[in-house]
């Protein structure tokens, strides 16, 4: 086998792995902190590419200076989705949860569908088509600023959980939300809150990886396999282990494209959840379960 | 056992441990048929953990139960109800979307097959807890002294030789436990053997043939109940409990 | 609750057909199929509680086993179906076995029917043995011995009779000590394992039982669309299609997926038909969408036990 071709399927997954770990991380938070499985985070994703793409039709804005405006609209989402739907039945069955994510997710999804039609789109950047060499191995500038973006979101975001009032209260609602709701948190809108910064890492995601990224409506769905894959993996409700994980899966997906064929692909991530769900429910790297 | 045909219950040595933590620690502990005995201690000396060990609902780390000369390693908890092991869950577990009738039914079908077979067998069931007349109630509606009684209900409705009841007068008045007193020595003077997991002290010395005390997963006394009460290490452990974890549960 | 009412309506869906027009028997078969497949998915998912969001792969194994059967070995789809409902069956238990097995539980077991059903989807795109992403097709030839009918409404018959028969069945079901004992656990599983129930084989035996009935109902599809296309057998939106007419109608009761398909079917297929004209295709799982979330949110019990008090409350009043 080619040693660089290898190596250039590692680089390549690594800074694609930034992504993943940006989602898991969106999806893990929101898991953590109020046992909500987000069903519709690869839809919101999408909502997250195609905000990217209007930002960049009709306004002309490059999606590395529009991501912040694609994450504060996914925010918005995320915090109505929460406050106005999920915390009327916080307390209710879990399966109500479940079917009411799905049903969001089925709204996202065809809402996409319905405004911005089937057909694959892809947003143009000024960095899209500059490489750097380094050796016999090219990195894609466009994918080396996306990871170093959606690592610098991820340590805002841990930076946010512990050294902030608001993080440190999130945090306490996760732990003990009745607890929480003695000393004082308004534990719903925390809720919210949490919901709605889950929401923006991905909407951020999406807006990040759609210059290199071909996206329509339907990817919504692999992309929160891909998302439940790297949280399963990582651990459910663990920060270090959903970054972590996406990079792993990253790469592990950049691998497997080497070796196999590109309609396998989706084939190996759909098997590999049916065996991390049967095989490590409690995660690679030990989080915690639900 | 081999010293006896008495060998009601017997359990040996039997062990648990929850990472670092030992929950249960070597306790044997025999019953005869008929017997009733209590099993007291302070918050988190395992005694839940010896019910769901015994139960199946935990498999144990090291140590044998035997019930009426069977093994019971391996078996699931349906497989021990089956041969004549119920138990009740401390926090009460009803169907709630189920009537008081319907949740009687689902246990006593172990028994009886037939749906009519069943139903009988509930109502009478219903008739010796004294609910009978909240048969056709929702299981959420009911008070929290009615679902006690119903968690009791089901059990018995699984015909057991052996029953295990956990914590059934938390939170009851006086007077509820009273009642329930009465119940559960009309169980088991009916026969039924009761292993008794309780906080108050006067229903558990009232009611047990014999006591044992568990402190820290480990059993620390055995008795009957006055001796047990005048034990020092018992006092201690309960006093030390007092003051070392006011608020462990 | 007094059957003859529903008896009688029995009798008017029997004796409508001639007196109505074409879009009207496809509307009717159509309303009657997806009742009988929410009927199918009502054992696992509204008895047992074990929500299983991939039934679509078993609708999608019974059709393609079926249709394989008929093209290339000239089996009768009267016989074949029941291979087809049987490969079906083995599906479910597989992914019952390892669901159940494993402990897997709500979102879990969720992902795990969804997954399943994903992996069927792309295996059936990729084997150009049974025609890969083009599909298969039926060439109709008319002969009711292949399940072919010239006239429309012998599939209105058919479909009526499934969804009659399904919906005894599981009338039955809640009648019987399988029935208890799924209602049981899914109140509160543990709880029922300390009743003697073996949960694990009764969740099983849903499993199986459910993937069976949806198998056959795939055969039927099969015959009735002479085609069959991976991304629409296998697809998520038919498992949401399976699913939301129970929760619509009523979860875990009889009636439920009935009524919730006679609300819903028409519904899609106006919307289905408007969105259609629009060039809005995805229009109407919008709507399956927010009215799965209105329901939820609601009326989460269905439509069936809120029917059931309104037409008490009407007998009272009276």
């Amino acid at each position: 086998m080619d040693l660089v071709l290898i190596a250039q399927g590692l680089l390549n997954g690594l800074l694609f792995g930034g992504v993943y770990s940006l989602m898991a991380v969106g999806l893990t938070l929101i898991f953590g902190v109020m046992r909500v499985v987000n069903f519709a985070h690869g839809d919101m994703m999408v909502w997250g590419m195609y905000l990217a793409f209007l930002l960049a039709t009709r306004l002309g804005l490059d999606p590395y200076a529009g991501f912040p405006l694609c994450a504060a609209a996914l925010f918005a989402l995320g915090f109505v989705v929460q406050r106005r739907l999920v915390n009327r039945i916080i307390d209710a069955p879990h399966e109500m949860q479940i079917l009411l994510m799905l049903g969001i997710a089925v709204v996202l999804e065809n809402g996409a569908l319905v405004v911005f039609g089937p057909d694959p789109r892809r947003v143009k950047s000024f960095l899209a088509l500059s490489t750097v060499w380094l050796g016999p191995l090219f990195v894609d500038v466009a994918r080396l600023v996306t990871f170093l973006l959606a690592g610098v979101l991820t340590g805002l975001l841990y930076l946010f959980l512990f050294r902030t009032d608001l993080g440190r209260s999130m945090r306490a609602a996760a732990d003990n939300p009745y607890g929480a709701a003695v000393i004082g948190t308004d534990v719903r809108r925390v809720y919210a809150v949490a919901f709605g910064i889950g929401a923006a890492c991905v909407g951020a995601a999406g807006a990040l990886v759609a210059p290199f990224y071909p996206f329509q409506p339907s990817v919504g769905l692999g992309a929160s396999v891909t998302s439940f894959n790297i949280v399963i993996i990582g651990g459910m409700g663990s920060l270090p282990g959903a970054f972590l994980g996406g990079l792993l899966v990253a790469v592990a997906e950049s691998l497997g494209a080497v070796f196999l064929s590109p309609s396998l692909k989706e084939l190996v991530s759909f098997s590999l959840l049916i065996l991390i769900l049967l095989f490590r429910p409690a995660g690679l790297f030990g989080g915690k379960v639900a | 056992m081999e010293d006896g045909a008495l060998s009601f219950l017997e359990v040996r040595g039997l062990s648990k441990r929850f990472g670092g933590l030992l929950a249960v620690e070597r306790v044997d502990l025999t019953m005869a048929d008929g017997d009733m005995l209590g099993l007291i201690g302070p918050n988190g000396a395992g005694k839940t953990t010896v019910f769901n060990l015994l139960s199946g609902f935990l498999a144990p780390d090291a140590g044998e139960i035997r019930f009426r000369e069977r093994r019971l390693g391996g078996l699931k908890p349906h497989d021990i109800c089956r041969l004549g092991l119920a138990r009740t869950f401390q926090i009460v577990r009803p169907f709630a979307r189920l009537s008081v009738l319907d949740n009687v039914k689902v246990a006593a079908l172990a028994r009886h097959p037939a749906m009519a077979d069943a139903l009988a067998a509930a109502r009478a069931v219903l008739e010796r807890v004294g609910l009978v007349d909240r048969a056709s109630e929702l299981a959420s509606r009911l008070t929290l002294a009615d679902r006690k009684r119903l968690e009791l209900a089901r059990a018995l409705a699984t015909e057991p030789t052996l029953l295990l009841l956990d914590e059934v007068m938390a939170g009851l008045n006086a007077t509820e436990i009273d009642a329930m007193v009465r119940l559960i020595g009309a169980i088991n003077s009916g026969g039924i053997s009761v292993l008794l997991i309780e906080h108050n002290m006067r229903a558990v010395m009232s009611l047990s043939h014999r006591v044992i005390v568990l402190s820290f997963g480990e059993k620390i006394a055995e008795g009957t109940p006055r001796a047990v009460a005048a034990d020092r290490r018992v006092i201690e452990a309960y006093l030390g409990d007092e003051y070392v974890h006011p608020a462990a549960h | 609750m007094r059957l003859w009412p529903l008896g009688l309506a029995l009798v008017a869906l029997a004796a409508l057909p001639p007196f109505i027009g074409s879009y009207a028997v496809t509307l009717f078969t159509l309303i009657f199929f997806y009742a009988y497949l929410g009927q199918a998915w009502n054992i696992l998912g509204g008895y047992a509680g074990q929500l299983s969001a991939g039934h679509a792969a078993f609708v999608g194994i019974g059709a393609y086993v079926t249709a394989v059967l008929s093209l290339r070995l000239g089996l009768t789809p009267w016989i074949g179906m029941f291979v087809g409902a049987a490969a079906a069956a083995l599906l479910g238990a597989i992914i019952g076995y390892l669901g159940f097995r494993f402990g897997l539980r709500g979102f879990y077991f969720v992902l795990l029917t969804v997954a399943f059903a994903e992996v069927c989807r792309i295996i059936a795109l990729n084997t150009e043995a049974v025609g890969g992403a083009v599909g298969l097709y039926i060439t109709f030839t008319g002969n009711p011995a292949q399940f072919q009918f010239q006239n429309p409404r012998a599939y209105y018959y058919i479909a009526l009779v499934l969804m009659t028969g399904a919906t005894v069945a599981v009338w039955r079901l809640e009648r019987s000590r399988l029935g208890a004992y799924l209602v049981a656990i899914r109140e509160d599983e543990q709880a029922a394992e300390a009743l003697g129930i073996d949960t694990f084989r009764c969740k099983l035996l849903a499993s199986v039982l459910s993937a069976f009935l949806t198998g056959i109902g795939g055969a039927f599809y099969a015959f009735y669309q002479f085609s069959l296309q991976p991304n629409t057998l296998f697809g998520i939106p038919l498992s949401v299609e399976i699913i939301i007419r129970p929760i619509v109608g009523g979860a875990g009761t009889p009636l439920g997926p009935v009524l919730g398909s006679f609300i819903l079917s028409p519904l899609a297929e106006l919307s289905r038909s408007y969105f259609a004209a629009t060039g809005w295709s995805g229009g109407h799982l919008i709507v399956y969408g927010s009215l799965l979330i209105a329901v939820v949110l609601f009326l989460p019990e269905g439509a069936a036990p809120f029917v059931a008090r309104l037409a008490r409350s009407w007998r009272m009043a009276r």
